[in-house]
């Protein structure tokens, strides 16, 4: 089959192949999407209208976007920067090659350990009765009396940084080590320091691939649920948790609020995972 | 309006940038940077302080799990005989074979063909299993409960049935792990040499996928499998408002109410995510080396 002496016309059947793929992500991903944002543009009465995403100013649901934003914003930078500057440090800093196997391994374990586990752990070690908290408590210093809370903001955000440092590492790892030497030397032989190297090649050819990875821990953190609810029980109200309590009990009083808010929340996604590939093919032209 | 702000900064740097190194010319021939040893302790201090971030949950989880009042390993003993865990741990364990079956079943034959008879569409399957991404676990879940559980389909009426759905929905959300992997694979063996040496030998399409593109894509078949198992131990959201009774529900039940026990639930937890997730860069590497 194939080969020379194409046709200049036929019928293909080739795209048979992949109906039953269409077919099985359109039934458990793209159609019950589309139909939740039909719903959105409903009315009570059923009349077409935009009257559900007007009504996304309603405090609650700025409220829990707002706090979506704060901590998926601190994560995405602290997490970013920090996980950038320790896969760097493993990567060039001239450390023994076991340390960067194992950084790895364990980035792909931790980016993993989202959810209850990793809440129960938190609570173990910054909650009231947590290692840390005691151990400090021991020092004289009382972190809760501090202003610190588990629960909390802040709280949520150390936790999130658990599995958003790692996921930078993993991301950023294959554009550190694209890096090519040969800029490097021929920096250093036009007499640049290291500070110079980074700061005019270094960073600038990375720095696309820095943002998009930040960009994509934004995601992470603004679409994740399990952590959050597991360490709160959804008292601490993020715009997953609403969308969540929007299921089981309709707390907006408003179905079709609700699901203007879940697609709210899918434009965010959409936004960010567009801007991060993007920025991912603008690296690719000094990575590739 | 905060996302918008982030990339500014740097972006117009990168745009100066440019042009700066051009013009700067200064004639000091080798040298490279001094690597002093205050150079390098930098590297090891940041490598210290991220190691201590990452042990310091599972030293206070150890701590916690061995402090039941009835003494130190009360907490253990207690979990591990709580008549619910292993139905729980059953059922999840199930379900993660499951989605592995019903993921491979959906994108195995489908990257294969869309490498040998429709490259020109492979953007476009790359963008349907990227979707769940875009579509976080919460409104999938909120989607499909409010589609098929209401007349006509009422699809989610009994418990198996929305198991069934579940199990669906799992390893749609699989998708852009498995397909990568799959594509990865693919594209590292000649998958037209191969097919055409097969099908001049006699094999019907079943036998290609079966015994000579399977075979071929093993490690990362075998990576893609783990990764979607470790997910589908660990996940609440759509288990939980789907009424399941799996790990991660059952777990959150006991966070909340028995804390000495749930320290030693986690540290099982994370053995089990990593030996999974473990196991992959163990059978990479080894696949790495007989190249």
């Amino acid at each position: 089959m194939g080969g020379a002496g194409r046709p200049p016309f036929r019928l293909s059947w080739n795209w048979v192949g992949i109906v039953p793929f269409l077919v099985f992500a359109g039934t458990f991903l793209v159609l019950p999407t589309i139909v939740l944002g039909l719903r959105a543009l409903e009315a009570p009465d059923g009349a077409t209208t935009l009257e559900n995403f007007r009504n996304l100013t309603t405090p609650v649901v700025v409220d829990s976007f707002r706090l979506s934003v704060k901590i998926s914003l601190l994560t995405a930078i602290a997490g970013g920067v920090f996980g950038f500057l320790l896969a760097w440090s493993v990567l060039l800093g001239g450390l023994p090659k076991p340390v960067r196997s194992l950084l790895t391994t364990f980035s792909g374990v931790a980016s993993n350990f989202a959810g209850v586990p990793l809440a129960s752990a938190f609570i173990n070690t910054a909650g009231r009765i947590g290692l840390i908290t005691v151990l400090l408590k021991a020092a004289g210093f009382d972190i809760y009396k501090a202003g610190f809370d588990l629960y909390s903001f802040i709280g949520i955000s150390v936790v999130y940084l658990y599995f958003q440092f790692p996921l930078m590492v993993l991301v950023i790892t294959p554009s550190i080590e694209g890096l090519r030497t040969e800029w490097r030397e021929a920096s250093e032989n036009l007499g640049a320091s290291a500070y110079q190297y980074w700061r005019y090649v270094g960073l600038p050819v990375l720095m696309p691939s820095i943002l998009g990875a930040m960009i994509l821990l934004f995601g992470n953190s603004f679409g994740a649920h399990a952590t959050a609810f597991a360490l709160t029980g959804g008292n601490l109200r993020l715009a997953t948790i609403l969308i969540g309590q929007q299921i089981s009990g309709d707390v907006l009083q408003d179905p079709g609020l609700g699901y203007a808010v879940a697609m709210g929340m899918v434009g965010v996604m959409a936004v960010s995972i567009g801007v991060y590939s993007l920025l991912q093919r603008r690296s690719e032209r000094w990575l590739a | 309006m905060s996302i918008g702000a982030a990339p500014s900064g740097p972006i117009t740097e990168f745009g100066t940038v440019e042009g700066v190194g051009m013009g700067r010319v200064t004639h000091e021939p080798g040298g490279g940077p001094p690597r002093s040893r205050l150079a390098r302790l930098w590297p090891w201090s940041i490598v210290l302080l991220g190691s201590l971030y990452f042990l310091m949950p599972l030293i206070g989880t150890v701590r916690m799990s061995l402090r039941h009042n009835q003494g130190a390993s009360a907490a253990w003993r207690l979990i591990l005989a709580n008549e619910d865990l292993w139905p729980a741990f059953r059922e999840s364990m199930v379900n993660g074979l499951a989605t592995i079956v019903v993921s491979l079943l959906v994108i195995v034959p489908t990257a294969y063909w869309v490498t040998l008879k429709l490259p020109k569409l492979r953007p476009i399957i790359e963008f349907i299993t990227l979707l769940p991404f875009v579509i976080p676990g919460v409104v999938l879940v909120l989607a499909l409960i409010r589609l098929y559980s209401a007349p006509p389909l009422l699809l989610t009426r009994t418990y198996g049935s929305t198991r069934l759905v579940m199990i669906c929905a799992y390893a749609a959300l699989s998708f852009p792990y498995m397909y990568r992997a799959v594509d990865n694979g693919l594209r590292a063996i000649d998958v037209r040499a191969l097919t055409e040496a097969a099908q001049s030998l006699g094999a019907g399409w079943p036998t290609i996928l079966a015994k000579v593109i399977f075979p071929n894509l093993k490690v990362a078949l075998i990576s893609g499998a783990l990764l979607t198992f470790a997910i589908v131990m660990g996940e609440l959201t759509i288990a939980l408002y789907m009424a399941q009774r799996t790990l991660a529900p059952f777990m959150a039940d006991i966070v909340r109410n028995k804390p000495f026990e749930a320290a030693a639930l986690t540290l099982i937890m994370f053995a089990v995510t990593w030996v999974a997730l473990g196991m992959i860069s163990f059978v990479t590497n080894r696949a790495g080396k007989r190249r």
